[in-house]
């Protein structure tokens, strides 16, 4: 009887045992996770620190730059901004119908909408450097050199499934009642999608377009091939850009120190440029919920 | 007149809606066209089997290059899939709702950083630390470019992906499940180990393999801190050179030399069939996974 007691008692305290070291085990790995990024931006932003000059953002950069003379960022600035703006109002005409026509026109179990939204997935998971590639196959075809406009269009197909498959996610949860009340005032389809649906979801479409501009201005693999590297900034799109991951990649890669710090505070301005548009985004949309009906 | 309107639109979005699908046939169709040249010449086993990689001589052998992707997959695999588990097990089974709140953002951001800021990360924080802490450890040399800091960097990137659809998982197992767990005497872990993880196993599996395909076409952050010599890796300290930083690399010469870009458009293709099978494989488990949940 005792003998019981005393193996129940063991299996017990084995059993409080496992119960602690998951949990260690657990909240160190979310510390970990969440920690890291933590790391990254302290460590980016204090080694820039010491290159972080006003004269970075706001000039371009002059002859010898990349072997440590005068000059700044301001065409890799612009160019991120202009290819990541084009990119992203590209994306946004060819993803926002799509996504309507899924939600409105499409019955409930249709396939075709099932084979989109697949579409979509697979497209998600193409790695960038295949759009470049890709995207320098289709220059080659209609003879377009390395530009504003090629780089534009690479990210857009980028950019696609990403913002896509997040307005996708806030249009299905538009309560169908919503929309049947739009069609019982005689409203067409059409008509319910960008007077009501549309609406409802502008919180959801904001984020999405905002999450495909990041992504837009950050990518790197797919502007190599197509928006070329330039010093000056753009005045046509079939002038080659400069983007900021390129001049990042492309100051590291010298020998210099001082160019590589360079690189290091680049590196810093892109990723606040990144947390300014999380941030902001995180604000709209607490702005924009007050149209959306619950 | 607005139903002619509806009608249009409908047929114009439809139209829209082709595109995602057609997109991903153009994709691989070009990639293939383009590798033509390179195929007709060597056999597919050739091509992907032989370590010679000789451009000037018309050796283009990938083996280097598969192996460097596969050894830097796996590492990054090995690291992130065990952490990211845990975080998502705690943050959706056992962290009080402002822990929660708090992570989910961080953990967005995480996923929003470009991946030029995680390569410059991994030279200024990785590199070091795997040639001068991790080496002399095992006792061997490395200059800290390695298959190793690429797999720490790569699982650094991975975890987002892994933990978000592990906790969308997580939330589909119905409530009841845990209490009748819970209410047999079964402590939380056990709970979470023979019951939520056991429910959701597919699912898991799913995260795991978009975390892979993910992993597998990453380019600039890898292509940074792995170090990038052609040969078949002989262990985790020394460097590798995986298939997209190889496309990257060469972007510039290989319209010099004959066959270059044709065997980097292979490459580019190789990427995408592996990328594209495990995207369709994994949405494939999830889409059973949801089925069964039904």
């Amino acid at each position: 009887m005792k003998y019981e007691h005393e193996l129940t008692r063991g299996r017990i305290k084995h059993r409080r045992a496992v119960e602690i070291v998951a949990k260690i085990a657990m909240i160190g790995s979310t510390t970990l996770v969440v920690g890291s990024l933590l790391a990254i931006i302290g460590a980016i932003i204090w080694k820039s620190l010491p290159a972080l000059k006003l004269s970075m953002i706001t000039q371009s950069p002059k002859g010898g730059y990349y072997l440590g003379k005068e000059g700044g960022i301001l065409n890799a600035i612009v160019g991120s901004l202009y290819l990541g703006l084009g990119a992203t109002a590209l994306a946004l005409v060819f993803s926002l119908p799509v996504v309507l026509y899924l939600n409105l026109y499409t019955k409930k179990k249709s396939r075709f909408a099932g084979l989109t939204r697949f579409a979509f997935d697979v497209l998600w998971g193409i790695p960038s450097i295949v759009y470049g590639a890709f995207g320098f196959v289709l220059m080659m075809a209609v003879g377009l050199r390395a530009s504003l406009l090629a780089g534009i269009i690479t990210v857009a197909l980028l950019e696609l499934p990403i913002m896509s498959r997040a307005i996708d996610e806030v249009m299905v949860l538009v309560p169908r009642e919503l929309k049947e009340a739009s069609f019982a005032l005689g409203a067409t389809r059409l008509e319910t999608a960008f007077k009501v649906v549309v609406r409802q979801c502008m919180p959801g479409i904001l984020t999405a377009v905002l999450i495909a501009f990041g992504r837009g201005i950050g990518d790197a693999a797919s502007v190599l091939f197509t928006a070329g590297f330039t010093d000056r900034i753009p005045t046509s799109l079939f002038q080659p850009a400069a983007t900021l991951p390129l001049a990042i990649f492309f100051q590291l890669g010298t020998p210099f120190p001082e160019v590589q710090q360079r690189a290091y505070a680049s590196a810093a301005v892109l990723t606040l440029l990144i947390l300014l548009i999380s941030i902001a985004s995180r604000l709209l949309i607490r702005k924009l919920t007050k149209h959306v009906i619950k | 007149m607005r139903l002619f309107k509806d009608q249009a639109a409908g047929k114009l979005m439809f139209l829209l809606a082709l595109f995602p699908s057609f997109l991903v046939l153009a994709i691989i169709f070009g990639l293939f066209q383009k590798s033509r040249a390179i195929l007709a010449i060597r056999s597919v086993g050739r091509l992907l089997f032989s370590s010679g990689w000789h451009p000037l001589k018309g050796e283009f052998g990938l083996l280097p290059f598969i192996t460097g992707t596969l050894w830097v997959t796996f590492v990054a695999l090995v690291i992130a899939i065990p952490i990211s588990l845990f975080t998502a097990i705690y943050l959706s089974e056992y962290a009080p709702r402002y822990v929660r709140d708090l992570a989910k953002p961080i953990i967005d951001l995480l996923a929003g950083l470009p991946s030029v800021v995680f390569g410059v990360w991994g030279i200024m924080v990785i590199v070091p630390f795997v040639g001068n802490v991790l080496a002399p450890l095992f006792g061997v040399y490395s200059s800290g470019y390695s298959i190793l800091a690429g797999g720490i960097v790569l699982a650094i990137m991975i975890f987002p992906t892994i933990i978000h659809v592990s906790l969308e998982v997580f939330a589909s197992i119905p409530f009841a499940l845990r209490e009748t767990s819970l209410s047999l005497g079964a402590t939380q872990w056990e709970t979470v180990h023979h019951v939520v993880l056991r429910k959701g196993a597919q699912g898991v599996m799913a995260a795991s393999i978009l975390g892979l395909s993910r992993a597998f076409g990453e380019t600039m952050a890898v292509l940074m801190v792995v170090g990038n010599v052609p040969m078949v890796p002989k262990s985790l300290f020394s460097p590798g050179y995986p298939l997209p930083a190889l496309i990257a690399n060469n972007y510039g010469e290989m319209m010099s030399v004959p066959l270059y870009d044709s065997a980097l458009m292979l490459a580019a293709l190789v990427l995408l069939i592996v990328v594209l099978a495990a995207s369709v494989f994994g949405r494939w488990i999830l889409i059973k996974a949801e089925k069964r949940a039904e």
